[in-house]
């Protein structure tokens, strides 16, 4: 079955998994006791044989995936971001990257989309968790179509993988048949001044509503769409900061560790420019809805295009 | 009850083992010998009386596999396989050296004929469990053996495992307890006491029996046992003496890593065959 469009991201998940399943028989998903929150019960229903739901024992179930890739069987695991990675980090860190074995972990409702869960539900450091595992994959959708597709890239590449997703809502991005490639951002918009680069569908959408903003004002922001955080698209980004000569960095995650401390150490070592932030500082997640979340962490259309205003002003 | 002359071939194995596993640590200087002692009778049975294994091939699909939960056991497995003949016996020499394929804890990446890597305690057990399901799915005629220890028993991970075990029913798999009541601190029992474990485990869904460790016609008893058991994984509380084998460290609390001289090795090792001798 092809890509069709789905109204909530984990439907195109679970479409992707689904795929990749009928495809390879060694492909399992495991679940932590929620599966009716990502849709893997869709899994279930059609391979009941290769569905287990570990119960509320994440580091167990990372573990038993572990040892299942080790018999050659292919795992994907669930759980909300939070709990994905940071609960269970020795066991990714150790029974998966250490041992070098193929587990994909969906990590559910990133940053500030953890919303009704509050601050214990909100995973903003699980960026920087997952980038200190070698070798390991990391990606964050922007889409209904680049989730499906990071889905495959990350299958593809034999790699163990995070793919950092929201669950509820959707927006259509990318047409169908755009290449979307795991290391590999995209250019969403062509512009001179500053270089927005930002991770994830909020951070995105909010992006490119900030570059309409700085339009009115004379000013051509480029917006980039990371898309893949390890292995990172070092050409695109290094292009994007000698065309514009300055750089605003947006993800709904921490600063420390993030993106935008990878993306400026790049650049320090090979085009050095003015940089801003738009991200977590020393703060932990709080309960709310999207717009307020988005307004207590500054991650609204206007706060990115007042920083990018006043880095071109640097 | 296992034959006179198979007993003794085990037993000549074994005392192989042990003096293999002191001269490792010793040719380091230092090492984890109380909690690798201890399972040298589970390994020698394991990898010369039962695993359908292959040192020629040591990634063989369809073969059992061991997962030593309890990492630091390491230079007991490193032992075994070299005995087995899956590496050459310079090797043992290099344990816990710079660039040595014998790391402390068991590394599946680095040592073949390990089945997957050990170190941080109570993970091993899940990733057993893991094998286990794999080789069930794979509809593979393989069985996959853990061993534990009894201070890692205090990983709650464990216990996630064991659920799993019960719930899925995996009666390919086989779980040793080390239960040699010592912990790198010093006694189990003054550090988390234990109570009731046979009813412990067996509240997992899990057929448990309690063997003595040291004892090859017990642990032969038990495995041939398991092969009876339909849906139920196997539990084995497998009452063991730290460092046993290893006389200087018999009956002392702090014998979980222990220095060995040259000196001191070629004198417990003579020790220990004038023991069995005896």
């Amino acid at each position: 079955m092809a890509y069709t469009r789905r109204s909530h991201y984990k439907e195109i998940l679970i479409d992707a998994v689904k795929d990749i399943a009928r495809e390879d028989e060694k492909v399992v998903f495991l679940d932590a006791d929620l599966s009716s929150c990502i849709g893997s019960t869709a899994f279930e229903k059609e391979f009941p044989d290769r569905f287990f739901n570990c119960g509320i024992a994440e580091a167990n179930m990372v573990g038993v995936a572990a040892g299942l890739s080790s018999t050659g069987m292919v795992p994907f695991v669930h759980s909300f971001g939070c709990f994905a990675s940071r609960r269970v980090y020795d066991q990714l860190f150790l029974s998966v990257g250490y041992a070098k074995q193929r587990v994909i972990v969906i990590g559910s409702d990133p940053g500030i989309t953890a919303q009704y869960n509050g601050g214990t539900h909100m995973p903003f450091e699980d960026i920087a968790l997952m980038r200190q595992i070698p070798d390991m994959a990391v990606v964050e959708p922007s889409d209904d179509y680049s989730l499906y597709m990071l889905t495959k890239a990350v299958y593809e590449s034999g790699k163990a993988a995070y793919i950092r997703t929201p669950r509820k809502g959707i927006v259509y991005r990318y047409e169908e048949g755009t290449d979307i490639e795991l290391g590999k951002a995209k250019v969403l918009r062509e512009g001179s001044d500053v270089a927005i680069i930002a991770l994830g569908v909020h951070m995105v959408n909010e992006s490119l509503k900030a570059a309409d903003m700085l339009k009115e004002k004379g000013i051509n922001a480029e917006v980039i769409d990371l898309l893949s955080i390890k292995p990172m698209d070092e050409e695109t980004v290094i292009a994007a900061a000698k065309k514009c000569g300055k750089v605003l960095v947006c993800e709904n995650g921490r600063y420390a560790g993030g993106i935008g401390e990878a993306i400026a150490a790049l650049l320090v070592r090979n085009c050095p420019v003015p940089m801003d932030f738009v991200s977590v500082g020393e703060r932990f997640g709080e309960v709310g809805n999207l717009a307020y979340l988005a307004k207590a962490f500054g991650f609204t259309a206007e706060n990115i295009a007042a920083k990018a205003e006043a880095l071109i002003a640097r | 009850m296992l034959s006179e002359s198979k007993l003794k071939e085990l037993k000549k194995k074994a005392l192989e083992l042990r003096e293999s596993t002191i001269r490792e640590i010793s040719a380091f200087g230092s090492g984890h010998i109380g909690g690798s002692m201890s399972i040298i009778e589970l390994l020698t049975y394991l990898y010369f009386g039962e695993m359908n294994i292959d040192p020629s091939d040591p990634k063989k699909q369809d073969r059992d596999r061991l997962v030593c939960s309890k990492g630091h056991a390491g230079p007991a497995v490193y032992a075994a396989l070299q005995k087995k003949g899956y590496f050459p016996a310079e090797w043992l020499m290099t344990l816990n050296q710079g660039g040595t394929k014998l790391p402390s804890h068991c590394d599946m990446t680095k040592t073949p004929g390990v089945d997957f890597t050990g170190g941080s305690l109570g993970q091993g057990i899940s990733a057993a469990v893991g094998i286990a399901l794999g080789q069930r799915l794979q509809k593979l005629n393989a069985r996959t053996f853990c061993i534990i220890g009894d201070g890692e028993a205090q990983e709650g991970q464990v216990y996630e495992a064991l659920e799993t075990a019960g719930a899925w029913k995996l009666d390919n798999l086989m779980i040793f307890l080390d239960n040699n009541g010592q912990q790198l601190d010093g006694y189990v029992s003054d550090i988390i006491p234990q109570h009731d474990l046979k009813a412990r485990y067996a509240s997992f869904g899990l057929e448990v029996f309690e063997i003595n460790g040291h004892d090859f016609n017990e642990i032969a008893d038990v495995i041939e046992k398991a092969k009876e058991i339909r849906d139920k994984a196997v539990f084995v509380i497998m009452n063991t003496e730290k460092s046993h084998g290893y006389i200087p460290g018999e009956g002392v609390k702090s014998n979980h890593s222990m220095q060995i001289s040259s000196e001191a090795c070629e004198k417990a090792i003579a020790d220990l065959r004038a023991r069995e001798e005896a």
